[in-house]
């Protein structure tokens, strides 16, 4: 078992045959995902990577029965990219195009939501189901799979903890990139329902940094719904004020967001805290009793 | 991006936010000829720099005739005007805004940014004009009034009432307060704007609502659909090395610490910075490389970072998804040759192609590289070596 994604899921790209969605669909397909189809307006009826490309998505879910899109659009055509998965039924959307403007996906998510589609992103690494489904731009090898779900706003920091994960002889059931944007899809507090009623996932990670407050909503969360246990880690806590680092939504700003308050509400309900980006590996061998 | 209290005016006058009159000026002489163009008896001399509390620091003055302009403009203009918001070095005054003087029956505050949690715009409106929002918030949270503004039916009298009602206006006021605030949100939507604040926002004496400052900032994101908005951007506000690093696709915020780090990816960037801290050492920047991080870009960031004469140490923290590690070890050797890289520089390198770019390392034989195990070992090394 695994959350969001597995063996089986159909997974078109949009976007496709785009330097960047050309570069990670392949690596996705090397990894082992299905990979059925791509959107490339103005190119549908040619063949790339060895799949079908389509001039709309609609045309490619119905022909593919695709269920997730992996999305690569450049950022000025996201929100676009976004709304037309939503308007031909796709379940969820990975986005991984950095730099979409804020409003735009304000108006994406809305009317994903509406249509009862699911978004990851925009900004993150992707989701990966370990030895299973890959679709996003992380490094495979890493993901070793084992009994470890991981929910992160940070992709290098992800690959962290994975790795971290494996040294200590354990692994991941599936890691999810939410992305640091001031809007994104699913988050801490959609994703951890999923991992508590996985059976296969164990324990929790999550990865959060400065900015908003879904982490303190993801500690409220997790003190009333989640018994397995749950380790964290938030960056940014030497991070000034008033400066954004790096991730669009990573800033503290009138005072809120800092790396202490979250901390504080995360211990509070009960998860272990590490103050080292180093100790992740072991607080989850520990918090497992292993 | 930010702009100055007289660009966000500009743009305000577009929309029709109702603003004084005022003119930009350059030096004295410019100055007096824009009190002399507005008219009337009474001037308000406000230097612009992209901070608040200017009034507090000096930055504003009163003039009541033309040879107090000058004089005002004068010692305003070159002087280095230091506010709560601009650190202690301050920030150098290069231009002023003439504005006619106005009738302050009452001032407010109106302001409007995302409100993350909800994924939609929030216009907040306080009784307490002219004073530091965050304070309000702090200390009497029951004084500001917000409303989140649904793009999907974007702005309704309703909202408008909301907060008009909650500031507690006279019913004559409660029409030109909400067109007031309409046009704000066609600001802050049109314009994608990340934040607008109106503080004060004035009643005069005859009723009407002004914008009596304005603070503007942007959706970096978005500037490319706003030309007009990306040509106001004042480059000397904004930190020298930290531009010069953008344009080179590196993210760069220069700290007080003595351990410089160049990382990939901004949160493990984060996260390279906390630890330094974690194990006894301070670190002297945030340094992103990015997702493109080739040989040219290491180069530059070592550049970058030994600018900063407290450095004594580099921390390079790379795990390698995207970024391949060889890469990373060739862009330190590159380095090596075009910067005099003359601290210790402490090298992890994990993830994709790491024991090629170790290999790399090793047969270069250069003195001051330091290989690092994993994140701690790093951390603890660099934090040595700064020593």
């Amino acid at each position: 078992m695994s959350i969001l994604v597995n063996r089986d899921t159909k997974v078109i790209v949009q976007g496709f045959t785009g330097k960047e969605g050309t570069f990670h669909a392949s690596q996705c397909i090397d990894y082992g995902t299905k990979i059925v189809g791509g959107v490339t307006p103005g190119k549908g009826g040619q063949e790339h990577l060895g799949q079908p490309v389509f001039n709309t998505v609609k045309e490619a879910v119905e022909t593919t029965g695709a269920t997730v899109s992996m999305i690569f659009v450049p950022p000025a055509f996201v929100a676009d990219a976004v709304m037309e998965a939503a308007d031909a039924g796709v379940e969820l959307a990975v986005i991984i195009t950095e730099g979409a403007p804020v409003k735009d996906m304000m108006y994406a998510k809305a009317y994903a939501t509406k249509k009862g589609m699911s978004t990851i992103g925009p900004n993150c690494p992707g989701v990966i189901t370990a030895e299973e489904c890959k679709i996003g731009i992380m490094p495979g090898f890493i993901f070793k799979k084992g009994p470890v779900g991981l929910i992160s706003k940070s992709g290098t920091l992800t690959y962290e903890a994975s790795n971290q994960v494996v040294k200590e002889g354990l692994g991941i059931t599936t890691a999810v990139g939410i992305g640091g944007d001031p809007i994104i899809g699913l988050s801490y507090k959609q994703l951890l329902p999923m991992f508590e009623a996985d059976p296969e996932t164990e324990a929790i990670v999550m990865i959060g940094e400065i900015g908003g407050d879904l982490e303190i909503q993801a500690a409220e969360f997790i003190k009333e719904h989640i018994s397995k246990p749950v380790v964290a880690f938030i960056a940014g806590q030497t991070a000034p004020k008033g400066k954004r680092m790096g991730h669009a939504g990573a800033i503290i700003s009138g005072g809120s967001g800092t790396a202490a308050e979250k901390m504080a509400a995360l211990e509070a309900a009960g998860v272990r805290v590490v103050v080292s980006p180093a100790d992740i590996g072991k607080a989850v061998k520990e918090v497992m009793g292993k | 991006m930010n702009i100055h209290e007289y660009q966000a005016k500009e743009i305000f006058r577009q929309y029709n936010v109702p603003v004084p009159g005022g003119q930009v000026a350059f030096s004295p002489d410019e100055a007096v000829e824009a009190a002399r163009n507005l008219g009337g008896k009474l001037w308000v001399v406000k230097a612009q720099i992209h901070a608040g509390g200017r009034g507090l620091g000096g930055g504003v003055k009163l003039a009541k005739s033309l040879d107090e302009v000058r004089e005002l403009a004068d010692q305003i203009l070159g002087m280095t005007l230091v506010t709560h918001q601009t650190g202690p070095e301050g920030k150098v005054v290069h231009k002023v805004y003439i504005e006619e003087g106005a009738d302050i029956a009452k001032e407010y505050y109106l302001g409007m940014l995302l409100d993350r949690a909800a994924e939609m715009p929030v216009m907040m409106a306080s009784t307490e004009g002219g004073m530091e929002i965050e304070k309000v918030a702090e200390e009497t949270p029951e004084k500001i009034v917000k409303v989140n503004i649904d793009p999907a039916i974007g702005f309704q009298g309703f909202h408008g009432r909301q907060l008009a009602f909650g500031l507690g206006l006279a019913k004559e006021e409660i029409g030109p307060f909400i067109k007031f605030a309409k046009a704000l949100y066609d600001v802050y939507m049109d314009k994608d704007a990340e934040m607008i604040e109106i503080n004060p926002l004035i009643k005069t004496g005859d009723g009407k609502f002004l914008a009596l400052d304005a603070k503007m900032g942007f959706d970096d994101n978005a500037l490319g659909r706003h030309p007009d908005i990306l040509e106001m951007r004042d480059l000397t506000e904004e930190e020298p090395t930290e531009v010069e690093a953008k344009e080179h696709g590196l993210s760069y915020i220069k700290l007080d610490g003595n351990v410089g780090c160049m990382v990939n990816g901004a949160g493990l960037a984060m996260a390279t910075m906390d630890i330094i801290k974690h194990e006894g050492g301070e670190p002297a920047n945030f340094l992103d490389v990015g997702g493109g991080a080739n040989p040219e870009t290491v180069a530059k960031g070592f550049e970058i970072i030994l600018k900063d004469p407290n450095v004594k140490a580099i921390f390079v923290n790379i795990f390698g998804g995207i970024v391949r590690c060889d890469r990373v070890a060739n862009g330190i050797l590159e380095a090596t040759k075009i910067t005099d890289v003359n601290v210790p520089v402490v090298v992890r390198l994990d993830g994709t192609n790491a024991t090629e770019a170790a290999e790399i390392l090793n047969n270069a034989g250069i003195k001051n590289i330091i290989a690092a195990e994993d994140l701690a070992d790093g951390a603890k090394k660099a934090v040595e070596a700064a020593k």
